[in-house]
């Protein structure tokens, strides 16, 4: 145990756990919020839906931004998930009174139920590429939702019915989107991440390598639809009835544009493109009324455009770096620490300067006085996996 | 038949798309430590060889031996795993990776860096064990190469002679026992040709390696193979020791025609 803490301590790197330190001060201070009265239901329902976006968000990601393959049934998955979460819980309620027990159970048998459909959707993508597995898996969202629209135990067209976990859903979320954040971080800088990207980058040379592609490929898919059908139990948790058409291909391409909005590959981008997507939908369901209230899904297109376009504008990016997480909390850290931090390990001075404005270079005053290499913050850098 | 004092046989190794005979009865024998060249005008189907003997293509004849024992029908990550491992003719890096992490996917699959998806998720020390020892295999390689000061950049931002370096030292980061060099002077000045030369006696004689390769610059096939085979159409011409072999005169009528 005290060896399993000093590994973790000797491989700290800040900025592998800021997605951690942002939903964890996030769930303390909501928490907080919420037993103070300050938070209204409404608002707690929206956090609760903003917590299984991230977690649709990121478990796709998985797929799409490190496997390298597209899916468009990941709202299939949390279908599953909602289902037999919701019908789960129905079950055992009566004969287990904790709340939060029978939560759990959900989750893991929603869960694992998810998987088993993400193992078969996984065996064709071993076949097919590209816009072909896109076909198959939209099919399956497709197929799975229908088919739970037309078993009589789940309710049919009328939906299925349980009793609502209540307001205080959003806290389990956050906690089961912190351990979902762990699982993923820790596989993707792993040997393992780097055998998926790898697969992503190259699959002919990956396979030269040795590296077991069938295998990766069928992981990263049963991982995945797992995480979809937690996000669809948390669903399934603060909505009566469920609904078959909440789970409609329209779903997985709200994921998808997540996904695609936040990064591929970009676990914290995930997060922030679920949160503010989502926030979006939400004041426009709400606030808009009357004729314009018809106008909602024109309005998010439009917003949609213009965040893709203007996403990676210069200056949006200064801001960005100006007002970084980490570099906040870095300065946390100084203000709080006495010591004067010694500089690590010694500089690089032979690194070739990658990084020239471009200002830089067409400023006529550019002098080889103002070519800054740019210092690498720590020695090794290739300690980041 | 399979004699196991050469390191890859093959017998009668041959395939055929539809009709068309690819390859037909090629007859390697590779001994330990030798540099071996496999030449031919563009089309003889020296890649397909190469593809056959990773695994890519699943021979319609004959069989093929790395130290006796026949890998015919294996898959290609397992035929890996027995110990062939193959650069690209186009460089296939993982371009959106690092260089150190390039030769770290190479180390994947050794025994001594075991650490099962679980225990990763779960930071368990022999991740951490895993990961610090390939990190440092893998430096020791990028050194042996010269890309060390280079293992944090991405791989496709590495000039091209470098890249080819890189293909090679993720080849040997697998520890075989047999390397397939698929055109490794393809695109370079005769400098860097010559530098590469160095690479692969050194290569050889550090590891203990068999090669086998293709090659259309002849300074480089007579400066470092041993034995050389001439594959025209998919049949061999002729094969034995470089000198013999450059001055036939089928071989230089394939060359340069009539």
């Amino acid at each position: 145990m005290k060896s399993y803490f000093s590994n973790i301590k000797s491989n700290f790197k800040l900025k592998h756990y800021i997605n951690y330190i942002a939903v964890g001060v996030a769930l303390v201070l909501l928490t907080v919020f919420y037993y103070s009265g300050i938070l209204k239901r409404s608002s707690a329902d929206l956090i609760t839906q903003m917590g299984f976006s991230i977690i649709l968000a990121v478990s796709l990601n998985l797929v799409v931004g490190f496997l390298g393959e597209l899916s468009l049934g990941h709202a299939g998955f949390m279908c599953v998930g909602a289902y037999i979460g919701a019908y789960l819980t129905n079950a055992i309620s009566s004969a287990i009174p904790s709340k939060i027990l029978v939560l759990i159970i959900a989750v893991i048998v929603g869960g694992l139920s998810a998987s088993v459909f993400g193992f078969i959707v996984g065996l064709p993508a071993l076949r097919l590429k590209g816009d072909y597995l896109a076909i198959v898996t939209l099919a399956f969202g497709e197929i799975v939702r229908n088919i739970c629209k037309n078993l009589p135990f789940f309710g049919g067209a009328l939906g299925l019915s349980t009793t609502p976990y209540g307001p205080s859903m959003f806290i389990p979320t956050f906690i089961i989107l912190l351990i979902m954040l762990a699982v993923v971080q820790n596989l993707v800088r792993s040997k393992h991440g780097r055998a998926i990207t790898a697969i992503r980058d190259n699959e002919i040379a990956a396979k030269s390598m040795g590296i077991n592609v069938t295998y990766y490929k069928l992981f990263v898919f049963v991982i995945s639809a797992f995480f979809a059908g937690v996000a669809g139990v948390i669903y399934g948790g603060f909505t009566t009835p469920i609904l078959y058409s909440f789970f409609s291909y329209n779903y997985s391409i709200e994921i998808l544009v997540m996904v695609v909005l936040g990064g591929m590959g970009s676990i914290g981008g995930s997060i922030i493109s679920a949160t503010v997507l989502t926030y979006i939908n939400f004041v426009l369901q709400t606030k808009l009324s009357g004729d314009l209230a018809a106008l909602k899904y024109l309005f998010y297109a439009i917003i949609l455009i213009a965040l893709v376009i203007y996403r990676n504008a210069p200056s949006l990016k200064k801001y960005r770096e100006k007002f970084n997480l980490s570099n906040l909390i870095n300065m946390i850290i100084k203000k709080f620490s006495k010591k004067e931090r010694e500089e690590v390990g010694t500089v690089e001075w032979d690194r070739v300067p990658t990084k020239i404005s471009t200002d830089e270079i067409l400023s006529a005053d550019f002098t080889v006085t103002n070519y800054k290499p740019d210092k690498p913050d720590k020695p090794d850098k290739s300690e980041r996996p | 038949m399979n004699d196991v004092e050469y390191v890859l046989q093959t017998e009668n190794l041959g395939i055929s798309f539809g009709g068309l005979k690819a390859v037909q009865d090629v007859n390697l024998k590779i001994k330990k430590k030798e540099i071996y060249g496999l030449i031919g005008p563009n089309g003889a189907g020296k890649t397909t060889v190469f593809n056959m003997l990773t695994g890519v293509y699943l021979p319609t004849t004959g069989k093929f031996f790395l130290n006796g024992e026949n890998l015919v029908g294996l898959e290609q990550e397992q035929i890996n795993r027995k110990g062939i491992a193959r650069t690209f003719q186009n460089i296939r890096l993982f371009n959106n990776m690092t260089v150190i992490q390039n030769v770290m996917v190479g180390l994947h699959n050794l025994n001594e860096y075991k650490a099962n998806p679980f225990a990763s998720m779960l930071r368990l020390p022999c991740h951490f064990e895993a990961e610090r020892k390939m990190r440092e295999r893998a430096k020791e390689l990028l050194d042996i190469f010269g890309l060390k000061a280079d293992r944090n950049n991405l791989a496709c931002n590495l000039p091209y002679g470098k890249q080819r370096k890189l293909e090679i030292a993720r080849a040997l980061a697998t520890n075989p026992t047999l390397l397939l060099l698929d055109e490794p002077a393809a695109g370079m000045n005769p400098q860097e040709t010559a530098e590469l030369m160095e690479t692969i006696k050194f290569v050889r004689d550090k590891f203990d390696m068999t090669i086998l390769l293709i090659e259309h610059d002849m300074s480089l096939v007579s400066g470092i193979c041993d034995n050389i085979t001439v594959l025209n159409f998919g049949v061999t011409l002729a094969h034995g020791k470089v000198d013999e072999v450059l001055n036939n005169p089928e071989v230089v009528k394939a060359y340069l025609g009539d």
